[in-house]
């Protein structure tokens, strides 16, 4: 991909006390271009994603999405702005859902774009409705989470993030905590996503996922990115040790 | 024999014993019935004693548990110190403080007159203010707990949409919170129905005072508290029943996200 980056991470660093969980990861993501995420378990993909949105707080280095740019640094009024500016940019999907369970369906959708940004319930319900619909679960309108499959579930909460209409969206390990048979539904989900010119970086195992629809593949090891390029070429020919070792455990 | 015979039985025995004992020591029926309306009368002030203070409760432990859980020193400093000073010192003495103690405050010299209203309050109003300051500080720790039962996943969810800690805290972790927060809040509501008995030692004519004050003049204690007694098992056996239903109700229909299934965790 030859697109301006809109995602742009310099030199992140992460500490967690004493541990450095990110040692200096600069990364660049291109409009539309789906990024997959690989590495070990505790090699630093969440924290890496979680500082995107600063969900983590970086001890060093640099995020731009979009053209907002917000170094490491201390809270302060205006911080907490751009951080609210590059949040409503980036759409994320976590692990275990977080569905609001107080919440039906519907309103798990309208109530972002409502407090966040202001929409009538109106316009973010219409919205709503086309992002269900999109997701397959239109029938699903006014059921409580509880009442959904761990598959419905997490269409529920990608169709959630899209309804602030972000520029990007984030998924950390979105069928990590699914059973088997229901890991596809969510997966086409995301593959119409990316078809449609989503920008997507994606922290997942599923490899056959990652051939298909990413772009690049960067592996990560101990907080630093090891090797990155089209999955064909890494899959086929990784340069790293580790990167051989990692991908000849997941294939 | 079936245990809920067994039971009856031995409720019946203590039923039997209480109506003897009663009999030997002469329990004066008529003095009782003359004086019963008089007594009862004092039950309307009781309640409203005791809405008006889990109403201020309430909000007070709303406001600690929010302090309690803040990053801001000052909001924390403050919770810390409402929480550990009330329940450090006795009710009685917070009761007779704020009806006796202020008012002599309000008239010190010097003290400008628009603060004296602030300082000087009726019985009533003065009870409501110490057992709602009162009971906030013990109801701080449960809604503490209740906020912090919400994973903290939903803040997370919340906070990557967009929204603003408050906004996660009023539509978000609340809404959740108060499914955890009232069941236990009924049973402060029903202790307060007994702890409201000692505005009566400060003059307020609730149902205990009333019971008291009659049964000291007319040498009828045993009567009148009886009496007394009697009623407040009563109020608080009728509000149990409105708090096991509230209770079996708020956790019915668990809507709370089931735990996820154990993760699968990445290549180790
Ligand atoms: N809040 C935290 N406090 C302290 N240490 C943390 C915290 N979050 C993560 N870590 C540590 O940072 C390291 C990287 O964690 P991270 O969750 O980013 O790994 P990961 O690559 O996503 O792993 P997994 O595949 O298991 O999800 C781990 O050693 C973890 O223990
Ligand atoms: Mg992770």
């Amino acid at each position: 991909m030859t697109t301006s980056p809109v995602i742009r991470i310099e030199n992140l660093e992460k500490h967690f006390g004493r541990l450095q969980v990110l040692k200096g990861i600069s990364l660049d993501v291109g409009v539309g271009e789906v990024v997959v995420i690989l590495g070990r378990s505790g090699s630093g993909k969440s924290t890496l994603l979680r500082c995107v949105n600063f969900l983590e707080e970086p001890t060093g280095g640099c995020v731009e999405v979009d053209g907002t740019r917000l170094e490491a640094g201390a809270p302060s009024r205006a911080r907490r702005e751009r951080i609210r500016a590059i949040r409503l940019k980036a759409g994320m999907v976590f692990q275990d859902f977080n569905l609001f369970p107080h919440l039906t369906v519907i309103e798990n959708l309208v109530e972002a774009p409502c407090t966040v940004k202001g929409e009538s319930r109106g316009e973010a319900s219409k919205f709503a409705e086309e992002l269900l619909a999109k997701v397959g679960l239109a029938d699903k309108r006014d059921e409580y989470p509880i009442r959904l499959s761990g598959g419905q579930k997490q269409r529920v909460a990608i169709a959630r993030a899209l309804a602030m209409r972000p520029q990007i969206m984030l998924f950390d390990e979105p069928t990590s905590a699914l059973d088997p048979e229901l890991i596809g539904e969510v997966l086409t989900v995301m593959k119409n996503l990316a078809k449609e010119g989503m920008t997507m970086v994606v922290v997942t195992h599923e490899m056959g996922f990652a051939r298909e629809v990413a772009h690049r593949m960067v592996f990560i090891h101990e907080g630093e990115v090891v090797e990155e390029g089209p999955p064909d070429k890494l899959i086929s020919g990784a340069r790293d040790a580790r990167t051989r070792r990692f991908l000849e455990a997941v294939l | 024999m079936p245990f809920k015979v067994k039971l009856g039985l031995v409720y019946g025995a203590i039923g039997v014993l209480l109506v003897l004992f009663v009999i030997a020591f002469q329990y004066d029926t008529a003095f009782i019935l003359e004086w019963l309306p008089f007594i009862l009368g004092g039950v309307p002030l009781t309640l409203f004693i005791c809405f008006g203070g889990i109403a201020l409760a309430v909000v007070l432990a709303l406001l600690g548990a929010l302090g309690r859980l803040s990053h801001n020193a000052l909001f924390m400093g403050v919770a810390n110190f409402y929480v550990s000073f009330i329940r450090g010192t006795p009710l009685l003495v917070q009761i007779f403080f704020i009806y006796f103690a202020f008012p002599q405050l309000a008239f010190k010299p010097g003290v400008p007159e628009w603060v004296q209203p602030l300082l000087v309050y009726n019985i009533a109003f003065a009870a409501i203010l110490a057992l709602g300051i009162n009971y906030g500080a013990y109801m701080t720790e449960i809604f503490r707990a209740g906020i912090q039962s919400v994973g903290h996943g939903q803040a997370e969810a919340a906070s990557a949409l967009g929204m603003s800690s408050a906004q996660t805290m009023r539509r978000i972790v609340l809404p959740q919170a108060v499914r955890v927060i009232i069941p236990p809040t009924g049973n402060e509501f029903i202790a307060m129905l007994k702890d409201s008995s000692l505005v009566g030692l400060a003059g307020a004519a609730e149902l205990f005072y009333r019971a008291q004050s009659v049964g000291k003049a007319e040498s009828h204690s045993y009567e009148t508290l009886t009496v007394a007694a009697l009623i407040y098992w009563l109020l608080t056996s009728i509000f149990s029943f409105f708090q096991k239903r509230l209770e079996t109700k708020m956790g019915r229909g668990h809507v709370r996200e089931e735990v996820a299934p154990p993760r699968a965790r990445g290549i180790a």
